[in-house]
């Protein structure tokens, strides 16, 4: 699949974002006052910033608000309902927090399980789909919902909480990895269910549709930068969880838990976006791709 | 909107048949150049004269070759368009609502005035059925030409969708597959008619037929490659023939 920047900011950012308003609604820290104030900028920013960069993926941004309607049915319909309610929730547990120096606890719960839900349905939005084998598993969402617990940890400042979860998240992310490995393999489509040909003996494409590309060969037949996968896998987990477990091991001061953010960040942007890059569309099998299928 | 009908009155749908289908692309023409004129937005083409053009196309035919240990590769043209499944996944999807599945004939469909453009249903699609347009930011997809087959300013003979239409070898059949005396449902009945991507669970509406097996030439006579020449040297007429062409 084509890894649109789009997605990928929208995916790490607004999931780190999610992840620290969860933390703050279970007052997991339970700061008052500026501090708490400055807590709510950051994971505001980043789950707001996340979610106007997903707009730019939009060929017809000025329609958005129509993506509200379909909640009963559709993944990306659900989250943007989660999300405005996460939001929503977390203002008016911000402002106790802010202004009058109290936590209504079960605001903050209820902001906190919207927050969870944004996330989750973030990621049945791919887990969902039949069509990308390396995707349809249940890891997806469970890798999604441990790296946004992670990257908001970091940023609360949860100390021992904050290594557990790494470790979860290096963990998951490899299981990831090693399962989407071989998921199209696995999954029962072949050149011969797809087109019927090649039930005795070997269908092959013999010429495409067209002599130059098309929408659906950039979209879902992305091929680049494959033959790094392991050079950037192990990028992704040094700085996703290496550098963050080295660092916060030593101390949990600001300065340390800026730099463990950044660096998690930066590991999140890469895991993000060999999680696109490498994903394959079953379509691919009609233009020739996955021969072995 | 997006939730699917659980039945839909009827199924209008495509057999396309493998075994005639010659490769000719008439039908990619026939339905770009109805569809750019007609149902939504254009179907818009990028550089179509330059070094690297592109487009939107509904319809698309690859062509493929199939190899049998022992005998001659064979080579089959494969027609694909949307398959108006029963359980869609590119419905379900849309956020907005813009991609619905009509309850009286069974057509999947875009109301483009409410795409916003995300792709998604492009991506639920395991067939590569729909292609967003470059130029108009819109899903795309067949209409099993819903203006054609109701528009009474038509001809009859017209009221198809243009593939079917076109189609010089017969290869494209269009009916009601939930009726079981229809044309479609017999031949696909007969000819053992067959799903793409089964395993999908879309129940894809449109059914492809299955190449005929290739026949092989009968042996005239076991002894015929031990019988004599009949004449090695021409005589009479032909020798005289012979003997002139020779000398011009």
């Amino acid at each position: 699949m084509y890894p649109a920047s789009s997605l990928i900011i929208f995916t790490s950012f607004s999931g780190i974002g999610f992840g620290l308003l969860f933390f703050l609604g279970v007052g997991l820290p339970a700061p008052k006052g500026m501090l708490a104030l400055i807590f709510l900028l950051i994971a505001n920013s980043l789950a707001v910033g996340g979610l106007f960069a997903a707009t730019y993926h939009l060929r017809r941004p000025e329609r958005a608000l129509k993506a509200f309607t379909q909640w009963k049915t559709s993944w990306l319909s659900r989250e943007a309902w989660f999300a405005v309610g996460a939001l929503l929730f977390m203002a008016i547990y911000g402002i106790g927090l802010v202004f009058f120096g109290v936590a209504v606890g079960l605001v903050g719960m209820v902001g906190a399980l919207l927050s969870i839900a944004t996330v989750y349905s973030t990621s049945m939005i791919y887990g969902d789909l039949k069509t990308v084998p390396r995707w349809n598993t249940p890891l997806t969402p469970i890798l999604f919902l441990v790296i946004a617990l992670t990257g908001g940890s970091i940023i609360a400042g949860l100390g021992e909480i904050t290594l557990i979860l790494l470790l979860i998240t290096a963990i998951t992310q490899v299981a990831y990895w090693v399962k989407g490995d071989t998921a199209f393999a696995k999954s029962e489509t072949t050149i011969t269910s797809a087109t019927g040909l090649g039930k005795e003996g070997i269908a092959r494409l013999f010429s495409p549709p067209h002599t130059s590309s098309n929408y659906l060969l950039k979209e879902f037949v992305y091929i680049v930068g494959r033959k790094h996968v392991s050079k950037l896998r192990f990028a992704s987990l040094a700085m996703m969880v290496g550098v963050p477990i080295a660092l916060l091991s030593v101390s949990v001061n600001l300065w340390f838990s800026l730099v463990a953010v950044i660096c998690h960040l930066v590991g999140v942007v890469i895991s993000r976006w060999l999680f696109f890059s490498q994903a394959e569309h079953v379509v691919g099998i009609y233009y020739g791709h996955r021969s072995d299928c | 909107m997006t939730m699917l009908p659980k039945k839909t009155e009827r199924k209008l749908g495509l057999v396309i048949d493998l075994d005639t289908c010659v490769g000719c692309h008439a039908c990619v023409i026939s339905c770009k150049g109805w569809n750019t004129e007609n149902y939504g937005a254009p179907l818009s083409d990028e550089r179509p004269y330059g070094a690297d053009p592109t487009g939107t196309f509904l319809n698309r035919v690859h062509s493929y070759e199939v190899k049998i240990d022992g005998k001659e590769s064979q080579l089959f043209h494969f027609p694909k368009s949307c398959l108006h499944c029963e359980d869609a996944p590119c419905v379900t999807v849309c956020p907005t609502g813009a991609s619905y599945k009509r309850v009286e004939d069974g057509i999947v469909l875009v109301n483009e005035k409410d795409c916003i453009g995300c792709g998604l249903c492009a991506w639920a699609c395991p067939y590569g059925a729909r292609e967003l347009d470059a130029a108009e930011g819109v899903m795309k997809k067949c209409t099993l030409c819903v203006d054609r087959i109701y528009n009474e300013n038509l001809p009859e003979e017209d009221r198809v969708p243009a593939c079917v239409r076109t189609c010089p070898s017969g290869a494209r059949h269009f009916g009601d597959f939930s009726d079981p005396e229809s044309q479609v449902s017999k031949i696909s009945r007969e000819r053992n008619g067959f799903d793409l991507m089964p395993e999908q669970a879309t129940k894809p509406v449109n059914k492809y037929l299955p190449p005929r097996p290739k026949d092989t030439m009968k042996e005239v006579d076991v002894l015929a490659p031990f019988l004599a020449p009949v004449a090695d040297e021409p005589e009479g007429f032909m020798a005289w023939l012979d003997k002139k062409l020779d000398k011009l």
